[in-house]
């Protein structure tokens, strides 16, 4: 029991540590998507938060600017998709993919350049992204350890939480949110409303590369603590997976991201101590994911007017 | 007012001119980062140059390219028929595979049994990666994109599964599957590639590509079968009112994509690799068809030459280490290229400038023989 119960600790303290980037790109692909605008450069951005969230990190000492400085090294990328797609009317795949191949390419270069190496110098543990609660229980019981490993964790892991409870109080609580739906629905009914479609969806894609951003940074400033190449291999793309999934609303993009990194914790503590061949337990997230879509999900509704640019009418 | 038409007017106009200007764009933005760089323009795109111009350089930068070549055109047939194969990454990994474990179990056929086989193999398996994708689209109404990336992972851990069954697995401590049979290899034989100073790898993989180019041109261009595909990409609601059956048509156009990809990873191994390492990564063969695709604008023989231009940016980019400089601005250049690609409308409005400076000055003519009319008066 006792063992069952550490084990169950250590499973839920890798979900939340693995859903956590997950669910920042999420809710940035979220963003972008409901407004209107397919982003799948979310992978792009990710790797240009991831880098220079931890170089930030590490030049100032301080977690927290680093943190800051991902999400807007996001921002930056997801401004060239929205003035590329937004304002100029792009083919927004392929915006996307000049995206995801700008971003690690500019990236992993300034790292070859800053540090004659494509990895950065690992954070210390000042530098990584602080753990909330720690030491508040007593690690000495079976409970206290349990809790411990799951509500001892990152910051970042509680912040996302409020962040989806803030997205969708803004998605369907807020004439923002509103307007913004409206935008991926039907733009034109938008213009003749006033609301600027061309203003609202610019925002909401630089929003969504400033929490994809975030996302990247809290890989390398959580899970890890230095700067790969292969920090982002794929986590742009289950966030995107994550979102149709969770048919384009924030709390069902949450299940989906729980789901994909409650699979990774359980790969974690498998792998480790089973018998079990890795490379089948690595496959297990996506079988189950294609499963449950069979069974339970279903048919994804696109929002209407999502990936068709928006020309304003002269 | 009819004139000849200006130089303003055929850039603005000119498909193939927009992407010439994207490549130079391309290029001149990677010049910007090797400035920041503090590192040297000239070195830098004279090494790349220098290395693709010599017979042994372009003749690997032809092996480098063959499959790239057919992946963009898995993705580029996609694109005509109206689906976003991002899938292709799954389709070649399986299709790679699935041709390793043909040449690895089936080795002592001859030749000209194993290598038909060998292709079979892996496009049949490629074509069931995207047939998958297809049935959960038309049958449950699942998203194909997701579906594609989560096959992409499918297939992924599924080869570094079977890289490690004994039977396929390399007998030694690498980390990969056992090198195929003579009997499957593509290269040319050893005297003529020494004789002819080619590249050791050099292989017959091209004139597969050069094949597989001209039959997917000639399925869309010239059979009602591309007709068909086609139309339900362009217009799913007119083709279903002119009594095409689509959802066979998307099962059929995700096949043929599928087995071009899965081609495409069969010669990559039947021609260069030999055999295949466990993954750490996705090798990104199949992202590279979409770039490769786009550059190519979906034509068949638009993505032979952006192809081969693909090739040697790789092949070229992997000797810049030489020069101090980062092989990763090889990334920044292609992906500077998409973008510009991606919003060549500006190239189009270089007309709508010049016509608006015309304006003007059409303008400013009449104003000024007004004035002088006024004067006159």
């Amino acid at each position: 029991m006792t063992n069952f119960i550490n084990t169950l600790g250590i499973i839920l303290f890798a979900t939340l540590a693995y859903s956590t980037p997950l669910l920042y790109g999420a809710l940035g692909s979220c963003f972008s998507e409901v407004s209107g605008v397919v982003n799948i450069g979310i992978e792009g951005m990710m790797t240009a938060g991831a880098f220079t969230g931890t170089v930030i990190a590490y030049f100032t000492g301080n977690p927290w600017i680093g943190f800051l400085c991902g999400g807007l090294a996001g921002a930056f990328f997801g401004m060239l998709h929205a003035i590329a797609t937004v304002n100029l009317g792009a083919d927004q795949t392929i915006a996307g993919t000049a995206i995801n191949m700008l971003g690690p390419g500019i990236v992993i270069m300034l790292a070859k350049v800053m540090f004659n190496s494509t990895d950065t110098i690992p954070l210390s543990a000042t530098q990584k992204m602080p753990k909330l609660f720690s030491g508040l229980f007593d690690t000495a019981t079976t409970f206290g350890r349990f809790m411990d490993n799951v509500f001892a964790t990152y910051a970042s892991t509680y912040l996302v939480f409020i962040a989806v409870l803030i997205v969708w109080f803004v998605f369907y609580k807020t004439r923002f949110g509103l307007r913004l739906r409206a935008c991926g629905e039907h733009p034109q009914a938008c213009e003749t409303l006033g609301i600027n479609v061309i203003a609202m969806r610019f925002a909401c894609v630089c929003i969504s590369g400033f929490l994809a951003g975030l996302g990247g940074a809290c890989v390398t400033m959580t899970l890890s603590t230095q700067f790969k190449p292969i920090s982002i291999v794929g986590q742009g793309f289950i966030a995107i997976a994550a979102v149709i999934f969770g048919k384009f609303r924030p709390q069902g993009a949450l299940l989906g991201c729980l789901l994909f990194g409650f699979c990774s914790g359980l790969k974690v503590v498998l792998g480790g101590s089973s018998g079990v061949n890795m490379h089948l337990i690595s496959m297990i997230p996506y079988v189950v994911t294609v499963i449950v879509l069979v069974l339970f999900v279903g048919k994804s509704r696109v929002p209407a007017a999502n990936g068709k640019p928006y020309i304003k009418a002269k | 007012m009819t004139k000849n038409k200006s130089f303003l007017d055929i850039i603005s106009e000119n498909r193939f001119i927009h992407i010439l200007l994207s490549i130079l764009l391309g290029f001149l933005v990677g010049a910007v980062f090797l400035v920041i760089m503090n590192l040297s323009v000239s070195a830098a795109y004279g090494r790349l140059i220098n290395s693709v111009t010599s017979l042994k350089g372009f003749s690997y930068v032809i092996v480098y390219s063959v499959p790239y070549i057919v992946a963009g055109l898995s993705v580029a047939f996609s694109f005509k028929t109206g689906v976003f194969n991002i899938g292709a990454e799954g389709q070649f990994v399986v299709g790679s595979m699935a041709a390793v474990c043909t040449g690895i179990l089936a080795g002592n056929l001859p030749k000209p049994v194993l290598i038909p086989l060998c292709f079979l193999a892996a496009m049949a398996a490629g074509a069931l990666w995207g047939i998958i994708v297809g049935v959960l689209k038309t049958k449950w109404g699942i998203n194909e994109v997701l579906s594609m990336i989560m096959f992409n992972w499918i297939a992924f851990y599924l080869s570094n599964f079977i890289a490690g069954i004994p039977a396929i697995k390399n007998d030694g401590s690498a980390e990969a599957t056992k090198n195929i049979s003579d009997n499957a290899s593509l290269l040319f034989s050893k005297d003529f590639i020494k004789s002819a100073g080619l590249a050791p790898t050099a292989n017959w993989g091209f004139i597969i590509a050069i094949i597989a180019t001209l039959l997917v041109w000639f399925i869309i261009e010239k059979t009602t079968l591309g007709f068909e595909l086609k139309a339900v990409g362009s217009n799913k609601f007119a083709a279903e009112y002119a009594g095409i059956n689509v959802n066979r048509s998307i099962l059929t156009a995700l096949a043929i994509s599928g087995a071009l990809a899965g081609l495409a990873g069969a010669l990559q191994v039947m021609g260069m690799g030999k055999r295949i390492s466990i993954f750490t990564s996705q090798e990104g063969f199949g992202f590279a068809g979409i770039v490769v695709a786009l550059i190519g604008c979906s034509n068949p023989f638009g993505v032979l030459v952006a192809g081969l231009f693909y090739g040697a940016l790789m092949y070229g980019g992997s000797k810049l280490n030489l020069e101090g400089v980062p092989t990763q601005l090889i990334n920044v250049i292609v992906g500077t290229v998409v973008f510009f690609i991606a919003i060549s409308v500006i190239f189009e409005n270089l007309k709508r400038f010049k016509s608006r400076s015309n304006r003007n000055a059409e303008a400013a003519a009449i104003k000024k023989a007004e004035e002088k009319e006024g004067n006159k008066k």
